[in-house]
């Protein structure tokens, strides 16, 4: 990030800051979600129902089609060539053997590679997807160890892998940094987090600290994680015309037409990205170099390409997610309530990207303590962009505060859910916002008498079976209620009553298709089998990120604006012939297939003799959501409980999670059965962050020296038990449907419980992940 | 010689480098199986050759010259699916869907080792007639089926439905 560029940042940060404080005062109902969303009163529609993923047959039966899949007339196959240094540049290249080599079509290169605007990265524009700023194989300098220098395209897969291996590359290489401990001599700097400084103060934290009763005081570390998504990166793309096709797996299909336009210097709207199916996404599916090397190569050798990143070429193309060293300190009464709280440290980012690991996300709202510190610091090292992975943040942050809380609970003598309940704040600890609906008390009690926190014996090491110990540790898990603006969307009614809802939103596992559908009913009052839910493709209305668990608000308001739209659109051609004539948009509702009076349900009309009296085949809106000005009106958390046992053996050190339990709090359930795998699957990830997960950099190289899933491990079908989800079901009346997002919260909070098991079951505290079991003999 | 892919007789690769998965993927069409990392560590490209689970990946095609592989369009195509992936639906035993059909053809091999009686690591009676598809069992015989997404508990309740194993509520008692 240039100085400019930061100034910038930090610029359009101070702004927000102003408009917050505005927002903050204004009276509810000019707030989105000051009114509550009408479904919300919904108790016994489709909301809530358990049914089985629409798209399930297909997925079951191998017909959904993912983005390398999709078959193009004389296509051709790319294959890659990674940089061997850090930083430096090419001196020499020779592709002729590659050239030369059996169905090699073209080699392209530096030297060769159609022109390009640089990439507009994430978080600089509205729609800026790219993950990092740097030119895209135009220049001969190297940026990163394993940075694509050449793509080979041949006429099968395998004639590509083999000349690309025939590519002969010369380096010369420079100075780099890639140790974090070298970074930090030479000094860090304050992160910036969205535009805005990763640092809270309130009072004198570090004094209260000192002068506290009982304190703890700890330093936690993180290492360097891959999202590792079981679909490889992969696209195919085409140009046709003046139009560029892009098959891709995309967790943002609009950022990426419009990102990919700007490189190309192109309308966003000749760029057509599709991605009807992500084979895994978790932060990872955003725009990387592959996708732009794909459309250069195309538009070089004029023939559609297909490039599918090896798994080793995912860890050179695709960040991950970035080490932390953080300290937690604590400072109490003998009650156990917090008088200082202190959460600083260190993470790792390029100069290319504006992404450092916001580590303190989740301490801003956790706990009622009368000073408070937050601090991050960054280095930037020589290495590919890191990005964000499934929670950034909360993740790893939740590890270092709560695996704290539950050495302050051991200091004190008080049970670690009671402490954490004593520390429940009134209103937000560093906005100070009202909450707009928080009950986590209730999952901690909830959670606690279902798991059976009542067996646990707060004294560490004393329970063993044969040669297992076993302990039980718990967590809070926090993630934040996000929705972006930019979302859009259209409904089409046709007059048989079926109707299609468009919108620029993503399926990559979460049930997108499945919960929208039911919802988009309820909202239209229609039943389900008469509703489509089209996604995935950036030629329709919507900016939508899957990503920060805002897909379901974002889509959610939308929709809701759309209908809006579309009630209004329905009175005037229901004229005054209507049961409804003479009614207000606002006094009406969908039910049963028609609009009516929301409180004379009587006075009905159904969408088929509307239209068939109006003579209209269909009816067609589109309508924006409101902006998002909730999240600066009240304070939107999801909460949870996360309790876990495990089992620790004396003679090998191995530690099996044998039960895990997470009590939820995360507003209303929309669809129990796809909600309970996205609970289930976020902490699975948090047990792989908690015993196996880890990227090995080489710091000499700056590169990750297990670039494979048999080399860098995630859970398996035996580390995983049966994971019982619970959840509150609580609306929270001011997000759409009153629901927050789930799909990241279950990562957070859970590589803490197990640390925290792992105390209890063997006395041994580690405090850097993973907790593998050579840290336990 | 031809492979059998799902009872249709086809035309080896003249290649011989060209993996059974690329194969299936890129020259029969058969997308189905799916890529996770073309080195034999996720299973995600798990097909049955003959009846048993092979990862296709780290089978040349001409190896299966004249043999009859199974893919997952073979089991079943929505609207006549297979139990098993019936099974899958209900009880979500998938979230992105990518690691899928490689489980499931997983799942069909080692339903067939458990009836021929071939022991796994767990195994505690390695001379028993039977072997109780235990939860333990089932878990240790599908570890080399990643998913990422996490969908464990449900792919273990699917299998279990399906070929009669101890349930996740059994095991737990
Ligand atoms: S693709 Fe064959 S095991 Fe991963
Ligand atoms: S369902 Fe996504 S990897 Fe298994």
């Amino acid at each position: 990030m240039s100085i400019a560029s930061d100034a910038k940042q930090a610029l359009q940060g101070a702004v927000q800051g102003v408009m917050a404080k505005a927002v903050a005062l204004a009276p509810d109902s000019w707030i989105p979600g000051g009114e509550p969303d009408p479904l919300i009163r919904e108790r016994y529609g489709h909301i809530g129902k358990p049914l089985s993923r629409i798209d399930g047959p297909l997925k079951v039966a191998g017909r959904a089609t993912f983005a390398a899949e999709f078959p193009l007339e004389d296509m051709v196959y790319a294959s890659l060539v990674f940089s061997t240094i850090a930083k430096g540049r090419i001196a020499a290249m020779d592709t002729s053997h590659a050239e030369t080599a059996p169905g090699v079509v073209a080699v392209m290169d530096h030297r060769n590679a159609p022109r390009l605007a640089p990439p507009p990265v994430f978080m600089s524009a509205p729609k800026a997807a790219n993950g990092d700023n740097l030119p895209i194989m135009q220049e001969s300098e190297v940026n990163w160890n394993g940075e694509p220098v050449a793509v080979v395209l041949a006429e099968t897969q395998e004639q590509a892998d083999h000349a690309a291996s025939l590519v002969r590359v010369t380096f010369e290489a420079a100075p780099a940094l890639t140790s974090l401990d070298e970074a930090r001599e030479q000094g860090t700097k304050p992160a910036l987090f969205m535009g805005q400084p990763l640092h809270d103060e309130r009072g004198d934290a570090e004094a209260a600290l000192a002068a506290a009763e009982v304190k703890v005081d700890a330093l936690y570390t993180t290492p360097r994680h891959n999202h590792n998504a079981i679909e490889l990166h992969g696209v195919t793309v085409a140009w046709q015309g003046d139009v560029l096709r892009i098959h891709d797996a995309s967790q943002l299909v609009a950022h990426t037409a419009w990102s990919i336009g700007q490189m190309f210097d192109m309308p966003e709207d000749k760029v057509i990205v599709t991605s009807p199916f992500v084979g895994g996404g978790f932060g990872g599916k955003c725009l990387w170099q592959h996708q732009v090397l794909a459309a250069l190569a195309a538009k070089l050798c004029s023939r559609p390409v297909r490039l599918v990143l090896s798994r080793e070429g995912v860890y050179r193309v695709v960040g991950g997610r970035s080490p932390t060293e953080q300290r937690v300190a604590l400072g109490a009464d003998r009650e156990g309530h917090l008088k200082a709280l202190v959460h600083t440290g260190v993470t790792v980012k390029t100069a290319s990207n504006a992404m450092p690991e916001p580590f303190i996300l989740p301490t801003r709202s956790a706990y009622a303590s009368e000073t408070l510190k937050l601090d991050v610091q960054v280095v930037e090292l020589d290495m590919l962009a890191n990005t964000f992975m499934r929670a950034p943040g909360e993740s790893v942050g939740t590890f270092a505060l709560e695996s704290a809380m539950d050495e302050l609970a051991e200091a004190l003598n008080i049970d670690p859910v009671e402490l954490r309940i004593r520390n429940e704040p009134e209103k937000d600890p560093s906005s100070g916002l009202p909450f707009s609906s928080r009950h986590i008390v209730e999952a901690w009690r909830t959670g606690a008498a279902r798991f059976g926190w009542d067996r646990r014996d707060p004294r560490p090491g004393l329970r063993r079976e044969g040669e297992w110990l076993v302990g039980m540790g718990c967590a809070t898990g926090t993630y934040p209620y996000y929705r972006m603006g930019g979302g859009a969307a259209r409904i089409t009614l046709m007059q048989d009553g079926q109707a299609v809802v468009d919108i620029a939103a993503h399926e990559m596992g979460m049930g997108t298709a499945t919960a929208q559908t039911q919802v988009a009913a309820e909202r239209l009052g229609l039943p389900i089998e008469a509703v489509r839910f089209n996604y995935g493709d950036s030629t329709l209305p919507g900016v939508v990120l899957a990503g920060g668990s805002q897909q379901t608000a974002a889509i959610g308001a939308s929709v809701g604006a759309a209908h809006r739209e579309l009630v209004k659109q329905l009175l005037k051609l229901a004229g005054n012939d209507s049961p409804l004539a003479g009614l207000k948009p606002d006094d009406v509702i969908s039910r049963d297939q028609g609009l009516c009076k929301a409180d004379e349900t009587a006075r009905h009309e159904s969408y088929a003799s509307i239209l068939s009296r109006a003579q209209q085949p269909s009816v067609s809106v589109e309508a924006e959501g409101p902006p998002p000005l909730e999240t600066m009106h009240w304070s939107m958390h999801s909460h949870a409980a996360m309790f876990c046992e495990v089992r620790v053996n004396t003679v090998t050190g191995e530690p099996r999670v044998s039960r895990f339990l997470g009590s939820f709090d995360c507003g209303r359930i929309l669809n129990p059965k796809t909600a309970t795998s996205q609970f289930r699957g976020g902490i699975i990830m948090g047990l792989g962050l908690a015993l196996m997960e880890e990227a090995q950099f080489d710091e000499r190289k700056g590169r990750v020296m297990n670039p494979s899933l048999s080399e860098y491990h995630v859970p398996v079908h035996m580390d995983v038990p049966e994971i019982d989800v619970i959840w509150t079901d609580i609306p929270d009346p001011h997000a759409p449907m009153g629901a927050r997002g789930i799909g990241e919260i279950g990562i957070t909070g859970t590589a803490a419980a197990v640390a925290n098991a792992v105390y209890n079951a063997t006395g041994k505290r580690v405090r850097d992940l993973p907790l593998t079991l050579d840290k336990l003999l | 010689m031809t492979i059998v892919v799902n009872g249709a007789a086809l035309d080896a690769p003249h290649d011989a480098r060209v993996s059974l998965l690329d194969f299936l993927r890129e020259t029969c069409g058969l997308s189905g199986t799916k890529k996770g990392c073309d080195q034999g560590a996720c299973g995600a490209c798990t097909v049955l050759a003959d009846g048993e689970r092979i990862l296709s990946c780290l089978s040349l095609a001409v190896q299966y010259e004249g043999r009859s592989i199974t893919t997952i369009e073979g089991l079943g195509q929505p609207g006549r699916l297979h139990p098993l992936q019936q099974a899958f639906v209900e009880h979500d035993g998938f979230q992105c869907g990518y690691c899928t059909p490689g489980q499931i053809c997983s799942a069909v091999g080692m339903a067939a080792e458990i009836a021929r009686g071939v022991p796994s690591h767990v195994t505690v009676d390695l001379g028993g007639e039977d072997i109780l598809l235990s939860h333990e069992e089932l878990r240790e015989r599908m570890s080399g089926n990643l998913c990422r997404c996490g969908a464990y508990n449900g792919i273990v309740e699917a299998i279990a439905e399906t070929y009669g194993a101890e349930t996740l509520a059994e095991a737990a008692e």
